[in-house]
């Protein structure tokens, strides 16, 4: 079963549910931008692009806030029940999760401008682009999830953390090497540790934010279990 | 990113073993077991003997919990709670076709040689609309004791003063016990006939609206002693107010149609229904 929201008796009622709905899509694109740009000064080694991602991160915050006040307006104008109460607990989880993406972006832009100034290795940091499009992907499938309320879809984004994990262990790896080898780089390859465990965090808020998609649709709370366990749940739940 | 997420944090084992995994099901089955106040089963009715109103309802009523009873007008909610005190007998041709049974003496209720007298001292009502007697505060509590033959002023006195303690009512009337009971506010009313249902230690109290004509703090009240008085009596509930029916009941049947459609625990009902029609109804969706 699931919830629709343009079908209350309320057409107002209607209007201010789909609005919180469009309000955290129009956060998490946002977001999503924030990161790809953070990523692109990184990588780029553009120091200003990397300053306007950290400006600019109030902007998400704003936008946090503003839904907040909106969920806080709806459970004391209408008491939702059922699905619709879960879409407003879904609602305010979700963007605290995006503002937290948007503060991982932060965090990366600042790195950006650390490294700017810094020598650039001969790979161009190739290992944190992909990561970083890895997560990036995560970010957006998590949000296409949320829009189309598709557990499935939220299954595999949670799925794909375990990859980006395994990822980031490996770039770890790699860049403790980097630092064995020659250790008149360890001040710069930690800015780099710093951008690739933003990336990893990245890709645990995506996951959550696929938890609450699943609570959401299917009115299970999946925090906190093992993927099989989840994949259990929603198969014992299938019918419905 | 905090320090503290890069250290190793050793966590003191914790030793599991003394604790065994209880059998889920036979607990439940038990509690089921011990604590069934009433239940319906397979219960139809027709009004007037062809205008069927309740179809095949089955439902269990726990002890010493609150059931609340949700569902549009018409959908035979008040029919069903009429059921359990024999009110449909009132009126001519009325039928009534199942079983509803009464523990822990499982006594079916609406069988012919049943008292409907006795079946209402034991379940007693609370209509929508405060009603009392026009008679006086006291003798409003005390009627149901004095229609049981109990004449003593002692015992009557006692009586009357424990069923306006648990109705919550006492200290606001204990010194004007002679005024007329009209003469109280709406919700005080309400709390007498509610009073005036717990004199003869009923065992089940149903409540059809209760809070429907008060105002909010009224119904709080009401609400509150709900909450109260299910350490005593069993209690079933109608009511069209779903955050009331969230805030005070366990259990919460839905009725469409005059069937059944949903029963569960009441947290359960109002988060996650499993029926379509329910979730449309408590969240104001078109059914």
């Amino acid at each position: 079963m699931k919830p629709e929201i343009s079908t209350h008796i309320s057409r107002q009622y209607n209007e201010e549910l789909e609005e919180i709905r469009s309000r955290v899509l129009h956060m998490g694109g946002m977001v999503e931008q924030q990161v790809q740009l953070a990523l692109d000064a990184l990588v780029r080694g553009d120091a200003e692009l990397g300053a306007s991602v950290s400006t600019n991160d109030y902007l998400v915050n704003q936008m946090e806030v503003g839904i907040d006040e909106e969920c806080n307006l709806i459970i004391a104008r209408r008491q939702p029940a059922a699905s619709d109460l879960r879409l407003v607990m879904a609602v305010i989880k979700t963007i605290t999760d995006l503002e937290r993406i948007g503060d991982e972006a932060d965090k990366i832009g600042r790195m950006a401008v650390r490294l700017a100034g810094e020598e650039r290795p001969k790979n161009n940091y190739q290992e944190i682009q992909f990561l970083g499009n890895h997560v990036q992907r995560m970010v957006h499938d998590a949000l296409d999830a949320f829009a189309r309320l598709d557990t499935d879809m939220a299954l595999s984004v949670a799925r794909e953390d375990r990859k980006v994990d395994q990822e980031y262990e490996g770039v770890m790896r790699q860049l403790i090497t980097f630092m064995m080898e020659d250790p008149r780089t360890i001040s710069r390859v930690l800015n780099v540790i710093w951008a690739a465990r933003a990336l990893e965090r990245i890709g645990d808020h995506a996951r959550n934010i696929c938890e609450y998609v699943i609570y959401l649709v299917k009115g299970k709370d999946v925090r906190h279990i093992s993927l099989e366990q989840v994949e259990k749940e929603l198969k014992a739940d299938g019918g419905k | 990113m905090k320090k503290s997420e890069m250290q190793t944090v050793t966590v003191p084992a914790y030793d599991f073993s003394g604790m065994t995994e209880p059998d889920a099901e036979t607990m439940r089955a038990q509690a089921v077991l011990s604590s069934l106040k009433a239940q319906v089963k397979n219960l139809n009715f027709y009004y007037g003997g062809t205008v069927q109103a309740l179809k095949n309802i089955n439902l269990d009523l726990t002890e010493k919990r609150v059931t609340a009873l949700i569902g549009a007008s018409g959908c035979g909610k008040s029919t069903l709670l009429r059921c359990f005190n024999r009110m449909h007998d009132l009126y001519p041709n009325n039928r009534y076709e199942g079983e509803l049974l009464i523990h822990p003496d499982n006594i079916n209720i609406l069988g012919k040689n049943v008292d409907p007298i006795e079946v209402r001292m034991r379940i007693s009502m609370v209509f929508q609309k405060p009603n009392p007697f026009p008679k006086s505060i006291y003798e409003n509590v005390a009627y149901g004791l004095r229609v049981r033959d109990i004449k003593r002023r002692a015992v009557l006195d006692d009586k009357v003063e424990e069923a306006l303690r648990d109705a919550a009512l006492w200290d606001e009337v204990k010194d004007r016990l002679q005024d007329l009971a009209f003469n109280l506010s709406g919700g005080q009313q309400q709390r007498l006939c509610i009073a005036r249902a717990l004199a003869t230690d009923p065992e089940i109290l149903l409540f059809d609206e209760p809070t429907s004509a008060l105002d909010p703090i009224a119904t709080a009240s009401i609400e509150e002693l709900i909450t109260e008085l299910k350490q005593k009596v069993t209690i079933f509930i109608v009511t069209h107010n779903m955050q009331q029916a969230a805030r005070v009941s366990d259990y919460t049947a839905f009725m469409h149609l005059g069937e059944l459609v949903e029963f569960g625990d009441t947290s359960t009902v109002f988060t996650n229904p499993a029926k379509k029609q329910t979730e449309d109804y408590i969240t104001g969706r078109y059914g």
